[in-house]
């Protein structure tokens, strides 16, 4: 079981890697943005998994819930920021 | 066919499936042509991605015992798969909506806007 949550960490981070091209070269200031939130979403997969790999699930998991609360919160502070600035 | 091998087998069945909507959010990110695409890609298939994956990820934890400890991490992986469902969508909204507020156009195949610019 310890190879498969390995491989299915390495389909994530190959997947994390692919998404920065949006976040490095997008069209828009949105589109970065997004980009950087797609990664987050893979990252929390990936801690969970990492818990399983080293055996302390008690403690990546917590990492992984303030993780998901820090990129809901980012986003939403972007979006806030849009509104009022107007896209660079 | 022993209990434990089942049980890996459902656990494997659901992360597959969870990482293949990953996958195919990521796909649609990288090649739709426009921003509210690309946010119908990542919003949707990132959603039902972690929600499979983390239902995989506590009934494997479940596993090893049903110990008091056990049980609490996998209500908090639980936790984490609720929060992201509502909490994804809210976020892929407010930043939809103030990308159309400041301005970006709707992608079209010959390039002309379909709506009248500014919106009322």
């Amino acid at each position: 079981m310890d190879k498969f949550f390995l491989t299915i960490s390495l389909i994530l981070s190959f997947l994390a890697l692919i998404s920065l091209y949006r976040a490095i070269f997008g069209p828009t200031v949105v589109d970065r943005v997004i980009g950087v939130g797609v990664v987050g979403t893979k990252t929390l997969i990936i801690l969970l998994l990492i818990g399983f790999l080293y055996k302390r699930m008690d403690m990546f998991v917590d990492i992984s819930l303030v993780y998901a609360i820090l990129n809901f919160i980012a986003v939403l502070i972007f979006a806030k920021y849009f509104v009022r600035k107007g896209v660079l | 066919m022993s209990l434990e091998m089942i049980s890996n087998s459902i656990v494997m069945v659901f992360i597959s499936v969870g990482v293949f909507f990953l996958a195919a959010g990521t796909i649609g990110f990288l090649r739709f042509p426009d921003f509210y695409t690309r946010m119908h890609a990542t919003g949707k298939c990132d959603t039902l991605g972690i929600f499979l994956s983390c239902t995989g990820i506590a009934l494997y934890t479940l596993q090893d015992g049903l110990s008091l400890a056990n049980i609490l991490v996998s209500l908090k992986i639980m936790f984490i798969a609720v929060f992201w469902s509502l909490g994804g969508p809210t976020a892929t909204h407010a930043l939809l909506k103030s990308a159309f507020k400041a301005g970006i156009l709707p992608w079209t195949k010959d390039g002309k806007a379909v709506i009248e610019w500014p919106p009322k």
